[in-house]
């Protein structure tokens, strides 16, 4: 029996050594408008996260509502396709749902939060120095 | 003719009273246009204590304008079950068992100073912000519904189902525990809550907003000038939001 | 007093069969709060009015029970009394296992279960419900403790300190318990300081008549021997304990009523609230406090032990009615808001809240109770809990 088993099992073993070699499936993340986050992308995709549970007590609780840093801020970019149409949460294109698909880690933002953006409302930029903990104080508009 | 002395005496009544009713109305028109909105970098200061009169002698029994405001300001239309809906603020119609007398007004969290929601919340989800508006930390409620035991005004609901289409300055979640948070993301911006803004509007005049804490503003001035009843006064909670003519 | 003896019992189709039995009600339970979870609440009977409902007055039960279910460990070591020792080790286990079962139904209940967490880490010290998480942990540290000291005789002598700590700490954590109702200034039919020494003399109560219930199913089911002169002590103990619980409630209702302000609410639980009234008269009174009684002093019953497990079995069932009319009972009368004045509003202001069951909220009471029996009945297969023979020689 231990026999029978010991071949499938070293296969699996061996999948991580195939993906290696550059064939896992990677996220395809959707669009967003404007051409720059308010920080940097590799900063974001490492602690959006950390951002998020961070600035949601300064909003909710001191009623610090800096535009650049807030969570309808982001979806108003986020949650558009290339063409500024808004994307729903059931797309798999959505650019949150995507990438967390993808990473299987499931946001609990959007029982509550809604994830369309704000009709006629532009999303705002900040200059990147926001994730150097400055608050964001160039701000560029997106136009819809 | 001449004019008749009567004559005299009724156009000098007629003008006084005109000048009276729009000096007595003035400041509380040009008033409303309230303070500037606080600056967004900015964390909210105690310095500010947002407050609520009602004057139910301006209440009518069929009006609900201030509830169907609040409706379409936060999105909590209901689901067809008025037993588990959410109801942030609703009219409540009061009979006078002695002496038939009746009352009309509308009911909401009342932001209290000392809210004993706050006091029994487990996680510290229920909150007083330093401007006296008393909220829910959604992102820590977990549902208990101890508030909701706690409050006496029965201000909280609880959400008991899936919501999807929520207003994108209103989350609201299955799970979780709101009530009327004093149109919080409006008076950051500046302006009234939307109950207040629909009373207004239709002609009614029967809320007015304001800081307690300012003495120039017209809400403390009416505090001062007639008599005013915190619902429950027994309690010793210290209410943000006042009524005339109960 | 001969050394006694303690073993774990052995594996029989009978006992196989109860552990079928509870595990199917533990998985409807767990069904049952995914069902009310996935859909969220409006499948329950609880709404905006009644906020806490079956599952509440289960789980309250479970926990005020747990901490009465110590009670017998408390006699044979803080109070010396030799004779309960044999039965400490026991008494441990159904303390333990109530709380679990009681507190399980409590989180699954919750709006966000998944933020369990949150409550772990998040406190606000003002709550009652933050210091009953410390309280409801801590109760399990300790009596786990108190075990080891029970059952390892290399700690043996730290049993009489830590068996002080921990009736000490069941009566803080009764208190709170009680206190949770007791704090709502709110309410007309809670704001009462006697909610803490009510649910105090409610836990002794419950502890022990759990606690015969389990010890005689047992003993029966193993057919391990049991002397009538220790069952006859906690016969008279479950005795005085409902007569206690009987004067605190009588005292509740009588000073309410004296005053003008809670007579208006206090007609209502008694007199015309329907099920409640119903419940509190029959459920309460006559089921749970009077007719066992009887069957407890009456000399035709003496020595009987049906007539102790019935007695037992109502105790229960008065005590899930108790439970009933001070959570239910409690939410169903109106908040006064404007004393003198009929009040009406879309929110139900001023109406008398009426409230249905629904079948999962009772699947899920059912289910964590089912949970509490199983732990007993896993925990005294595989560790020495119950004394192999407990007959009148080896008490005396």
């Amino acid at each position: 029996m231990r026999r029978l088993l010991t071949a499938p099992l070293l296969l699996l073993l061996a999948l991580p050594a195939t993906a290696a070699e550059g064939r896992a499936p990677v996220p395809q993340i959707g669009p967003a408008q404007g051409e720059q986050c308010v920080a940097p992308v590799e900063f974001m995709r490492r602690n959006h996260m950390e951002l998020i549970l961070h600035q949601r007590d300064e909003t909710v609780h001191r009623g610090i509502r800096t535009k650049g840093q807030s969570l309808r801020n982001c979806i108003n970019c986020h949650a558009v396709d290339a063409a500024g149409q808004p994307v729903s949460l059931d797309d798999p294109e959505h650019f949150c749902v995507s990438c967390h698909r993808y990473a299987a880690v499931r946001p609990d933002c959007f029982q509550c939060h809604s994830g369309e953006p704000e009709p006629g409302v532009p999303g705002v930029v900040g200059t990147g120095a926001w994730s150097q903990g400055l608050a964001a104080t160039d701000h560029r508009e997106v136009e819809r | 003719m001449s004019e008749q002395p009567i004559d005299r005496y009724r156009r000098r009544l007629l003008g006084g009273a005109i000048a009276t009713g729009t000096l007595t109305l003035a400041p509380g028109i040009f008033l409303h246009r309230l303070a500037e909105a606080k600056p967004d970098a900015e964390p909210v200061r105690s310095i500010v204590r947002w407050g609520l009169l009602v004057d139910t002698t301006r209440c009518a029994s069929d009006c609900t304008a201030c509830v169907d405001a609040c409706r379409d300001e936060h999105g909590w239309t209901g689901h067809g079950r008025p037993r588990s809906d959410a109801q942030w603020i609703r009219k409540v119609e009061l009979h006078d068992k002695a002496t038939g007398r009746e009352v009309s007004l509308p009911m909401m969290c009342q932001h209290c100073a000392e809210p004993p929601c706050v006091d029994v919340c487990p996680t510290g989800a229920s909150f007083k912000r330093a401007d006296g508006i008393v909220l829910v930390d959604k992102h820590i409620c977990i549902g208990c519904r101890y508030c909701m035991m706690a409050c006496p005004y029965k201000a909280r609901s609880f959400i008991h189902e899936d919501l999807t289409d929520q207003k994108p300055h209103s989350p609201r979640g299955k799970g979780t525990v709101e009530s009327c948070t004093l149109c919080v993301h409006r008076i950051d911006a500046g302006q009234q809550p939307a109950c207040v803004e629909a009373c207004n509007r239709d002609g009614h005049g029967a809320l007015l907003f304001g800081d307690l804490n300012d003495r120039n503003s017209a809400i403390h001035q009416a505090l001062a000038e007639v008599p005013t009843t915190q619902v429950r006064a027994d309690l010793g909670l210290d209410l943000g939001v006042r009524y005339q003519g109960l | 007093m001969k050394r006694t003896r303690y073993l774990e019992i052995g594996t029989s189709g009978g006992y196989l069969l109860l552990l079928a039995m509870l595990g199917a009600l533990v998985t409807a339970g767990a069904g049952a709060a995914w069902f009310m979870e996935h859909n969220g609440h409006y499948v329950t009977g609880m709404d905006n009015q009644v906020v806490w409902g079956m599952p509440h007055v289960f789980a309250v039960f479970l926990i005020v029970a747990a901490s009465g279910a110590l009670n017998v460990a408390s006699i044979g070591s803080v109070f010396a009394k030799v004779e309960y020792k044999p039965l400490a080790r026991l008494s441990g286990l159904l303390a333990i296992a109530l709380l679990a079962g009681g507190l399980a139904i409590l989180v699954l209940d919750l709006g966000r279960p998944d933020r369990l967490i949150v409550a772990m880490t998040h406190y606000n010290f003002k709550s009652i419900f933050a210091w009953n998480i410390f309280l409801y942990n801590g109760f399990f540290l300790i009596v786990a403790i108190y075990l080891w000291t029970l059952m390892d005789r290399t700690v043996a002598e730290y049993g009489k300190r830590i068996g002080l700590l921990a009736i000490v700490w069941r009566l803080v954590l009764t208190t709170g318990t009680g206190s949770i109702f007791g704090f709502l200034v709110a309410r007309q039919a809670y704001d009462a300081a006697i909610f803490a020494p009510y649910f105090i003399v409610l836990s002794l109560a419950f502890g022990m008549a759990t606690f015969i219930l389990v010890m005689l199913v047992a003993f029966n089911g193993t057919r391990r021997a049991l002397g009538d002169a220790l069952l006859g002590r906690l016969r008279n103990l479950l005795g005085v304990f409902i007569a206690i619980a009987l004067l605190v409630v009588a005292t509740y209702f009588l000073t309410n009523l004296y005053a003008a302000e809670h007579q208006a609410t206090m007609r209502m639980i008694l007199l015309d609230g329907g099920t409640i009234t119903a419940t509190f008269w029959v459920g309460q009174i006559l089921l749970g406090s009077l007719t066992p009684l009887g069957l407890i002093y009456h000399p035709l019953f003496r020595d009987s032990r049906p007539a102790l497990a019935t007695a037992s079995v109502l105790v229960v069932l008065g005590g899930l009615a108790t439970m009933y009319v001070i959570i239910i009972g409690g939410q169903s009368v109106p908040l006064v808001l404007f004393p003198g004045m009929e009040v009406s509003s879309s929110f139900f202001d001023g109406a008398f809240n009426h409230y249905a069951p629904s079948l999962p909220e009772i699947a899920l009471g059912i289910g964590g109770s089912a949970l509490a029996l199983l732990l007993v009945a896993l925990g005294v297969r595989v560790l020495p809990f119950l004394p192999d023979a407990l007959p009148d020689a080896a008490v005396d």
